[in-house]
């Protein structure tokens, strides 16, 4: 090889030269960790877009009566929050951001199976954001049914469902496609040598979510699609007055929607995975038993949609059998819990960034788990059903998890990601604020709830006003925190110290590759001997 | 990971009996509309277009050549959609 070959195969996959240039030769790549830089920041501007809602909504919330917003405002945001967090954020973000640039470095593959089905799944995720968001320019102004589109209020209502609805189901298309894509990568791609029990576990829970993406995602499709015949040709699938049932709606709905619970949380379990053997260096406790557990909650993850519905009219013997399985799911995502606090004991520990929002994802995911278990059980759900409770309890798991998992993996690849390291001081300020606003926002909610306040009211009653203020505040922190989060990436992708191969000492695949990686990330595919966390 | 290069060839007589269980099965589902079921006439149609549909899976869609891991992941998945009906049924029939 010459010296001027030599160079061009250490060229970042930013610098390489393709047909287009500037924007087009991004929109048009199909080179994976392009792509995954591509949701990156359609992800984070639509994030961003629903954490504005939501402080807007916490402001209405600051005192009783119309503070900031009419009631009718008041149910268009807090759907599109819903909408936009729910379909545009949590279920594609951390598989599409972090598995569409890792997954094939990490299993020793040069890009997924089909790079243009790869293009194509982002394509469509902007093609279904571009339409669910269109319902805020159109006369009669964004829909008002909360993210659920609970049947018959949404083929009543006159504000405009539809494109909300048929942008979700082209979102729907996007997933399906990703979750092939990421499958077949990693039964056809895994580098020779990484046998099924040597791949590390952030591609394993690549794996449970791509199964859930392809099983589940259509029966939400057809679903909404059954909203639209409903809306226009008042067919009177879930119109109890044309001999529909309301409930097979809900059905229908949580059977994808409770799995999708899963599509969000399980790569997240997959970035703590990574994270805590790198900066404990230690070995990963009980690594088949986080395997195992992953596709167990894959699996028992179908089967517990019913506690959504259980004050919805369901007969007897579905309540009880749906509140076992919904205890049946804890099992596996505590075993978890168990096994990376193993991992943590007589560690030798770095305490960086992505380690602090790694531990506290276990702290928060616990309490969003617990709280789950009370929201299982029959009799206290019937007291807590829509009440304030559930949406703690719902954003400690999806944000308290997915998010904390998210910002934690963000801090753990970014050397690679963007070759530079980021303030460290300024990593961890940021954290500290952001998990203080955190649960200084949702902590209250949770006696809020229990107490009976409702949620998606706007106003409530003088005695639950304490701790709505508490909570308020605690959005205004949240964001601070946020803001000191990206400043400090923003800026250190810019100016930060240019990066080393391996800046934390990982032992998985990716670490091995140069930051930023190359175009075809390995020069040679690697033969691999070892298991994925060979610390000691 | 091995590839499939020993493609499996299935004698032509094969594919013939499978084309006339195919073709019995479906006379069979048309004749059993006669007969009154009650309830259960939908589970009888259900059955029959299953047995039908499972041999074109395992017959001319080669599931029986294949990787022993796609032997388990097909019937596997059908298991778990019919776990899902069931467990709707219990809702309604309950009801």
């Amino acid at each position: 090889m010459t010296q001027n070959e030599s160079n061009q195969t250490h060229v970042s996959f930013r610098d390489v030269e393709t047909r287009f240039k500037g924007l087009f030769a991004w929109v048009f790549s199909t080179d994976h960790k392009r792509i995954g830089l591509l949701y990156l920041y359609s992800i984070v501007t639509f994030f961003l877009t629903g954490v504005a809602l939501g402080i807007a909504m916490k402001l209405e919330l600051m005192a009783p009566g119309r503070d900031v917003m009419d009631p009718e405002t008041y149910n268009a945001i807090f759907t599109l929050h819903g909408v936009i967090m729910i379909f545009l954020v949590v279920v594609p973000g951390l598989p599409a951001i972090f598995g569409n640039f890792f997954l094939p470095i990490m299993i020793g593959a040069k890009d997924v199976a089909f790079p243009k089905l790869n293009l194509m799944s982002w394509w469509l995720y902007v093609l279904g954001a571009l339409v669910a968001l269109s319902s805020l320019f159109m006369a009669d102004g964004p829909p008002d049914t909360g993210w659920t589109f609970y049947a018959p209020y949404s083929f009543k209502t006159n504000t405009n469902v539809l494109p909300a609805v048929i942008g979700a189901f082209i979102l729907g298309f996007s997933s399906i496609l990703t979750g092939i894509n990421f499958i077949v990568t990693i039964h056809r791609l895994r580098a020779p040598g990484m046998g099924w029990f040597k791949m590390p576990l952030f591609p394993w829970t690549l794996y449970g979510t791509g199964w859930i993406q392809i099983l589940a995602t259509p029966i939400v499709g057809i679903t909404l699609l059954m909203i639209v015949g409903e809306r226009l040709f008042s067919i009177g699938f879930f119109d109890p007055a044309l001999g529909g049932d309301p409930i097979l709606y809900q059905h229908l709905f949580w059977i994808y929607s409770h799995p999708a619970v899963y599509i969000m949380i399980l790569p997240a379990m997959g970035a703590i995975s990574e994270i805590i053997p790198t900066f404990a260096n230690k070995t990963i406790f009980g690594y088949k038993a986080i395997v195992i557990s992953t596709l167990a909650i894959a699996f028992v993850g179908y089967f517990v949609w019913g506690h959504h519905m259980f004050t919805s009219g369901m007969s007897g013997t579905a309540l009880y059998t749906f509140s076992l399985l919904t205890f049946l799911v804890a099992i596996p995502s505590a075993i978890k819990v168990f096994n990376w606090v193993s991992t943590l004991h007589k560690a030798s520990i770095q305490l960086e960034a992505p380690f602090f929002w790694a531990v506290s994802f276990v702290f928060v995911f616990m309490i969003g788990g617990l709280s789950g278990l009370a929201l299982g059980a029959l009799a206290t759900n019937v007291h807590l059903h829509d009440t304030a409770f559930v949406v703690a309890h719902f954003h400690y798991i999806v944000f308290g998890g997915v998010g904390f998992a998210f910002l934690g993996a963000i801090h753990y690849w970014f050397p690679k990601m963007w070759g530079r390291m980021y303030n460290k001081k300024r990593a961890i300020t940021g954290w500290v604020l952001f998990f203080i606003g955190f649960n200084t926002l949702y902590l209250p909610m949770f006696f809020l709830g229990i107490s009976g306040m409702p949620r998606r009211y706007y106003d409530y009653v003088e005695r639950f006003h304490g701790p709505n203020i508490v909570s308020t505040i605690g959005s205004w922190v949240l964001l601070i925190g946020l803001v000191v989060i990206i400043y400090n990436l923003v800026r250190s992708a810019k100016k930060g110290e240019p990066a080393v191969k391996n800046p934390w000492g990982g032992k998985t695949l990716e670490w091995t590759v140069d930051s930023p990686p190359t175009l075809e990330n390995f020069e040679d595919i690697p033969e691999v001997t070892k298991g994925p966390y060979d610390y000691r | 990971m091995e590839n499939h290069t020993d493609a499996h060839i299935v004698p032509y007589k094969m594919y013939l009996y499978i084309l006339g269980g195919l073709i019995m099965l479906t006379l069979i589902s048309v004749a059993v509309t006669e007969i009154e079921f009650g309830e259960f006439s939908v589970l009888v149609a259900l059955v029959l277009a299953s047995i039908k549909a499972t041999l074109v899976l395992i017959y001319f869609m080669h599931l029986k050549f294949d990787n022993k891991i796609l032997q388990i992941m097909v019937p596997a998945i059908f298991i778990l959609v019919a776990l899902v009906i069931i467990i709707v049924f219990l809702d309604y029939n309950y009801r």
